[in-house]
């Protein structure tokens, strides 16, 4: 296999041994990058001088006998919602399509610290509202296994790189599903972890209170490494949480003996595709062979997780994104001859159909005399829901569910229909809304299209997460599936 | 004005904190500087920046509190008012909304002789906005605005007072008083100049013995409290007399034109932003323990009503000198330093309230100066040298002229210029027969039992020791001699 296609760890033991180079390993990202990229459309941006700096830097650095740390001269791909230091940061949007940070996001310094080499931002629904990246106000990105159909998203660029070997991880972010959704659509694993572990410091906001970093990667070896590496307490994000970072390979162990996995009855409902629940009973089947102990429960108030987040999350947009108005960054309309003209203008050309939807939405909800019956009912439900995981959490150690009701869509399937995009969030919302772990692997394929698991762990328990998510990757080979382009 | 109107006052004032650093970031909270050099990512709101509370501010926003007798919240937490401006980078300012740090206190001022006590609704945090630099003399009128973000995000707390204000004097006092309070707990310059102590009113008008308040105005731009009274006084005057035409009072907001001395509508209520107060999701709500609370109280210093009651009581001062020795605290730190080297309070409040102010409001300095000419000790030691007879009280005035040009010790002055007191009964004796004996005309009236030629007489006396004798002795002497 090309070295592009190895995995994290794979290629850290061979930079280890000196088998090979960083700058071998970042050539042939590029390599690939520039055979495929024409089909997939992942990247924003691409830093292939800085990239291959860094790669020599590594090497270098190697040669004189560092020690080097599990990240240390592997390619990264960064969604183009966080800030990168003198690099361009569009979050797919005319509004900051010609931004330039002057400060990197406490991810990307940690990344830094850590040796990595960004190959590039990816693409993303605009400003990360959306299923299928088709939001994005540059161009779509497309699905590897099936470019007719869409990578879903937000994060579409960060999972289309990692599924077409064009890095050897990336980072997304998730709001409602917008790592977990595309890794199933990918065949990839994308993990979202407890809200406040990784500083949200530098990301792009969209919605505060929901909005977690998370990777994209080839399995849950490296998910786990790469999380390691980015989470921990940041004195820059004041929701950030004082906790010891563990060591999360020693979750690894392939046992899952006596684990008790609780299979929400909400979740297996009218709707979803029958060959996808399908793939679905299989992974607990399996799970059962392994040892664990899986039961049906109930997650009471799932069926409110879609109208509270889109009460909760257009509320907080709409006033994070009201700091886009011309008058520092990004974005002018130069015609306008008095400030209020200037403003509305500019965000009326700025900002896309999908973004001034959910501002408008949040606008109202917020608005003296609808407060009471929206937004603040929206934070009420928000708490049975969380509390429902609570309860469901106190007898299981994980929950299962399917990721997505679908595997990947066409183009324009949904596009003009919003609820309909919503609905392929449905599965993915209700862990956002609780701040709990969720991870997305790949567990088949329906049509020839991938097919993701997801797995819901309780705050701070992405070891047991892991364990779990490990363990059926050793008993299964889905993972190892790849697209053909 | 007319009497058979009663006017209802509120005031909502904005005071800067004196952090070094700013409320939400690691940017200096100076004052002046060239513009956009005190700024970083975070108070220039850039895309994917987090606020994060300065402890500081919190702890001076729970002094403030509890010097205005504030109850201070267990649980608080920062809300978003959100409104589009230029000078506010994220279009959104942070604030406290419906649980603000502090709420429920007051503060006495006296009115007269009537003491009152004004209620204090809410204390609570927020950040500033940045300052536009207009090129022409409106936005409406410039061809381009610029802007300068250096004052975005430095502390404030504002604090909204009841409906308890029934004069614009009062509104002014209680301003005056306000600023003591927060410069005694040290949490603020409070320079209305630098616009860290900043103003807005609410006020309406009724007739006497109405339960409802009137239609109220909102006013603002009052930038000194003289304006501020002033002001207020236009603007009831303008709602009585809509009123008395048979008007009615419109809900709006309004500016002081301070040149024109008018009040001029700036929007009406129709037209007031709906503000979208939410919970600020980048920021976790605070629990204040009380352990914190006890802490701040216990820091707390004397307060100028403690202060003043200190003076009454300890040494004897009348309430109106108590009043406005305390009314600045640098002024009550001078006389309470001057305490230390003289016993005679009630004399170092006159010289204080008398010659001292009259220097520092012809001169405009301030106590403060490193090179004030009439430190505290100085001053109590000329109150000393009259209370032991050494110059008289007229003398002492030339004294302090010396002090006040050349910043010399009056001990020193009087040494110098010998204008040390004659007490010496054998020198002022033979001067008083001399006199005596110069005068017949007015010794025969004073025995005729015209009491006033005495005064010529001393005055005489005071004439050839170059007002160096003790007038005391010299009254008696005259006396004697005459008898």
């Amino acid at each position: 296999m090309h070295l592009n296609g190895l995995t994290a760890h794979e290629l850290h033991n061979r930079l280890r041994n000196k088998e090979v180079s960083s700058l071998e390993i970042t050539e042939a990202v590029y390599k690939r990058i520039d055979e495929v990229e024409d089909k997939v459309r992942a990247f924003v941006s691409l830093t292939r001088e800085k990239a291959l700096a860094r790669a020599r830097e590594i090497d270098t650095r190697i040669a004189q006998g560092e020690e080097i740390g599990p990240l240390a001269g592997i390619p990264v791909v960064i969604k183009d919602n966080m800030c990168t230091e003198n690099i361009l940061t569009t979050c797919s949007s005319k509004m900051l399509h010609n931004f330039v940070p002057p400060y990197n996001a406490t991810v990307v310094e940690k990344l830094n610290e850590a040796g990595a080499v960004l190959i590039g931002k990816a693409n993303l629904d605009e400003f990360a509202m959306g299923s299928s990246t088709e939001n994005s106000r540059f161009f779509q990105t497309h699905n590897p296994w099936d470019v007719e159909r869409v990578p879903g998203g937000s994060s579409g660029g960060s999972a289309a790189s990692v599924a077409a070997d064009e890095t050897i991880y990336s980072l997304g972010s998730d709001t409602g599903g917008s790592i977990r959704q595309p890794a199933s659509f990918y065949g990839v694993v994308g993990f979202k972890p407890t809200y406040g572990t990784v500083s949200r410091y530098g990301l792009i906001a969209f919605a505060s209170s929901l909005d977690q970093i998370g990777p994209f990667a080839k399995d849950v070896r490296d998910c786990a490494q790469i999380f390691g590496v980015i989470a921990g307490h940041d004195v820059k994000d004041s929701t950030s949480a004082e906790f010891d970072v563990p060591d999360y390979t020693r979750f690894l162990t392939g046992e899952v003996k006596g684990l008790k996995i609780g299979i929400p009855r909400e979740y297996f409902v009218e709707g979803t595709d029958p060959e996808v629940e399908g793939l679905v009973r299989d992974a607990i089947k399996k799970f059962e062979e392994m040892g664990a102990v899986c039961e049906e429960t109930s997650l009471p108030h799932t069926q409110y997780a879609l109208p509270v987040y889109y009460l909760i999350a257009p509320a907080e947009a709409s006033s994070n994104l009201a700091r886009y108005d011309g008058v520092r960054y990004g974005y002018r309309d130069e015609t306008a001859e008095d400030m209020v003209t200037m403003f509305m203008r500019t965000r009326s050309e700025g900002f896309g159909a999908e973004v001034k939807r959910r501002i408008m939405l949040g606008t109202y909800a917020l608005s003296s005399g609808y407060y009471d019956a929206y937004y603040l009912k929206a934070l009420k439900v928000r708490t049975l829901i969380k509390q429902d995981f609570d309860r469901a959490f106190e007898k299981f150690d994980v929950i299962l569910s399917p990721t997505a009701p679908t595997p990947a869509f066409k183009f324009g399937e949904k596009a003009d229909d919003p609820m309909q995009m919503y609905l392929s969030d449905i599965f993915t919302i209700s862990v956002n809304l609780a701040g709990i772990p969720g991870i997305s692997i790949p567990c088949g394929h329906v049509r020839g299209l991938p097919v993701g698991l997801q797995l819901m762990g309780k705050p701070f328990g992405e070891g047991t997460l892991f364990q779990a998510a490990y363990a059926f990757e050793q008993n299964t080979e889905h993972h190892k599936v790849k697209p053909n382009l | 004005m007319s009497s058979e109107y009663e006017i209802v006052i509120g005031l909502e004032v904005h005071t800067e904190l004196k952090t070094n650093s700013k409320i939400f970031c690691c940017s200096s909270t100076e004052f002046g500087g060239d513009p956009n050099t005190h700024v970083c990512p975070v108070c220039l709101g850039l895309p994917g920046v987090l606020p994060v509370a300065n402890r500081q501010v919190i702890e001076f926003a729970i002094k403030a509190g509890l010097a205005l007798n504030c109850e201070i919240a267990e649980f608080s937490k920062f809300d978003r008012k959100n409104y589009y401006y230029p000078d506010l980078p994220k279009n959104y300012q942070i604030s406290q909304y419906d649980l603000p740090i502090a709420e429920h206190g007051f503060l006495e001022i006296i009115v007269g002789e009537e003491h009152k006590t004004i209620g204090i609704t809410r204390v609570h945090m927020e950040e500033d906005a940045g300052k536009l630099v207009h090129q022409g003399a409106t936005m409406a009128t410039s061809k381009y605005s610029l802007v300068d973000y250096n004052r975005t995000g430095v502390p404030l707390i504002e604090i909204v007072s009841e409906p308890d204000l029934r004069s614009p004097e009062e509104a002014r006092l209680y301003l005056e008083k306000m600023k003591a309070i927060l410069q005694y707990t040290d949490v603020s310059d409070c320079k209305m100049e630098e616009g860290s102590l900043r103003c807005d009113a609410n006020i309406s008008v009724r007739p006497v013995g109405q339960k409802e308040f009137g239609t109220r105005t909102e006013l603002k731009n009052m930038n000194s409290f003289r304006a501020l009274q002033k002001a207020l006084e236009y603007e009831a005057e303008r709602q009585i007399e809509v009123i008395e035409e048979g008007g009615r009072v419109i809900q709006e907001t309004r500016s002081w034109d301070e040149s024109k001395g008018i009040t001029l509508s700036m929007r009406s209520k129709e037209e007031a932003h709906d503000y979208r107060y939410f919970p600020d999701p980048d920021l976790v709500p605070m629990i204040i323990s009380r352990d914190w609370v006890e802490e701040v109280r216990a820091s707390l210093p004397e307060l100028p009503d403690a202060r003043k009651k200190r003076y009454m009581d300890d040494y004897g001062l009348p309430e109106y000198d108590a009043e406005v020795i305390t009314g600045s605290m640098e002024l009550s730190d001078y006389f309470d330093e001057g305490l230390k080297f003289t016993k005679n309070a009630k004399a170092l409040s006159n010289w204080v309230m008398g010659e001292l102010l009259k220097h520092i409001n012809a001169t405009g300095q301030s106590v403060n100066e490193a090179d004030f000419p009439i430190p505290a000790a100085n001053l109590a030691e000329l109150v000393e040298l009259i209370d032991k007879g050494e110059i008289s009280g007229k003398i002492a005035k030339d004294v302090f002229a010396e002090m006040q040009q050349k910043g010399l010790k009056p001990g020193a002055i009087v040494e110098a210029k010998g204008l040390k007191q004659i007490s010496d009964e054998g020198a002022v004796t033979a001067i008083v027969d001399e006199v005596v004996a110069n005068n017949p005309q007015s010794v025969e009236d004073f025995k005729a039992g015209k009491e006033r030629a005495i005064g010529f007489l001393v005055g005489q006396v005071m004439k050839a020791t170059r007002g160096q004798a003790n007038p005391e002795l010299v009254n008696r002497l005259l006396r004697d001699k005459m008898q």
